[in-house]
């Protein structure tokens, strides 16, 4: 089978290998490109456990054909911490014990971080919304949701303190 | 067409693991030599958080911090035989094999540091904080470490455990049928407020009132974290769950999440936990395990909050719409039994 050349950014890096006509960018991503961080759960676009960002906008890999992220960016959970430093999303679940089998995190965290790109300042509401495309089936959902809005405080305070 | 308000209870005496002599659990333990400890077992930590537990368990059983402590969990290659993640078994079963192989390790140990300091391991304690020195004069000590070097490069001598529980088989009395088919119960009572639409069938749980008893939660928030989810998943199995079709036959079965129904994070119930803490004897720290239970008395107390609401006892689960609606027909209409 042909295979084509595809360059992409993936979380800062510069990123070229040949992809199968008509893969799927979650096989790309995981056995490519080695990032294992989106997961695949129902292939299917039901459990948002692929969730990943592409050029700022929420997606799921499973349903993206790898070829038509020649050129973009795309954004998963191996790029969301900063060297040790964890994104306040991710310690924010991990203070709040918004994971258990982890399975739905790395999805999660994405879908969070694509709302407070936009919406800093969410209401439970806005966040229950955005999360409705990612199933969990651990922590019946107020963990995750707390822990979010408690990820939107850090971040507009840590925003605060920067201004300064 | 009204929204009737029911209210439900239900309690649960839970037994711990199964019995019969069939659940035995193992763990082996030993020493780095620069005096961390490594847990291996063979069971699963399936995001309960057994992993947590037992490493707070050896901690606590060989004197060492929680750090100096590693679990590696789900390899039956390299951990000892275990039954397995099921029958709210992990903190007890497995947690009382982690204490009995951190003992043996623990007495290795004392007797390793014993040794150097030239004095008898009767009279040494552990601080818990990564040192080991002798009782009633904290200045003689030497650091488990230094004790985990010397007992491998100087002594030849390992810091090691092996551990196993195993509740053995209780016989039934021929006479009376009786035995003890189980040793350690935990327990649970909930009070469910629900509100049913005569009109469409829909059962909305609005409120969550529950008191679960777990031993000791050797790790509250995890204990917490897990009572909060698996009632989710209770409510999940009472009204919405279910692997068999509505109807007419199995062809009509769920085949993914689009067909199969779960609430979502928009149908979050408020639940108020009260944890109590009963420690039993036999359980590790007096632990026993929150497990299944946190799911299973959810459902009869939706149940008996939906016959409390419009008269319906629905004995078949999920609680669907239409079985709701069947049952009011039935009955001529709705026929709420009030508060008592």
């Amino acid at each position: 089978m042909a295979r084509t050349p595809l360059t992409f950014t993936l979380n800062d890096a510069e990123t070229a290998l040949f992809v199968d006509e008509g893969a799927n960018l979650i096989d790309v991503l995981r056995r490519g490109a080695g990032d294992l961080s989106p997961k695949q759960g129902c292939a299917q676009g039901n459990c948002g456990a692929c969730t990943v960002l592409i050029d700022g906008e929420l997606r799921l890999a499973c349903l993206t054909l790898a070829e038509t992220v020649e050129g973009r960016r795309i954004d998963t959970v191996a790029g969301l911490a900063g060297g040790p430093d964890l994104h306040p999303l991710q310690a924010a679940f991990m203070d709040g014990f918004a994971a258990q089998c982890g399975f739905c995190t790395s999805g999660m965290l994405m879908a969070a971080r694509a709302l407070l790109d936009r919406t800093p300042d969410p209401s439970r509401d806005e966040v229950i919304e955005a999360i409705s495309g990612n199933l969990c089936r651990c922590t019946g959902y107020e963990p995750i949701v707390d822990a979010i809005l408690d990820a939107a405080q850090r971040m507009r305070q840590g925003g605060r303190r920067a201004a300064q | 067409m009204a929204i009737h308000k029911g209210r439900g209870f239900a309690a649960i005496n839970y037994p711990i693991g199964m019995n019969l002599g069939g659940d035995p659990a193992q763990a082996l333990v030993h020493s780095t030599p620069d005096g961390k400890f490594k847990v291996a077992l063979a069971a699963i930590d399936l995001g309960q958080g057994m992993k947590s537990v037992t490493r707070q368990i050896a901690a606590e059983a060989i004197g060492v911090p929680v750090e100096d402590v590693y679990v590696d969990t789900a390899d039956s290659d390299t951990g000892p035989h275990d039954m397995g993640s099921f029958a709210s078994r992990g903190t007890h079963r497995v947690g009382n094999a982690v204490i009995r192989a951190s003992a043996e390790a623990r007495k290795q140990m004392l007797e390793a540091a014993a040794e150097e300091l030239e004095v008898n391991a009767t009279d040494l304690d552990t601080d818990g904080r990564g040192n080991i020195h002798v009782k009633g004069a904290p200045g003689r000590s030497i650091t488990v470490a230094e004790t985990a070097t010397a007992a491998q490069f100087k002594q030849g001598r390992t810091l090691a455990g092996r551990g196993i529980f195993l509740i053995p088989l209780s016989d039934t009395d021929p006479d009376t049928g009786e035995m003890t088919p189980v040793t350690c119960f935990a327990h649970a009572a909930l009070v469910i407020d629900v509100e049913v639409d005569d009109e469409t069938g829909e059962v909305e749980v609005t409120e969550i009132n529950s008191a679960y008893e777990v031993g000791r939660a050797l790790n509250p928030r995890l204990v917490e974290q897990q009572l909060i989810g698996g009632a989710w998943m209770g409510v999940s199995h009472a009204l919405y769950e279910t692997t068999e079709p509505y109807y007419p036959d199995r062809s009509h079965a769920p085949v993914d999440f689009n067909r199969y129904l779960m609430p979502g994070p928009g149908q979050i119930v408020p639940h108020h936990i009260a944890v109590l803490e009963r420690p039993a004897e036999d359980a590790p720290f007096g632990g026993k395990g929150p497990g299944e239970m946190c799911a299973n008395p959810v459902l009869p107390a939706i149940a008996n909050a939906v016959y409390n609401a419009v008269g319906v006892r629905c004995d078949r689960l999920p609680i669907t719409p239409e079985k709701v609606l069947r049952g009011i027909r039935a009955n001529g209409g709705a026929q709420p039994k009030g508060r008592r």
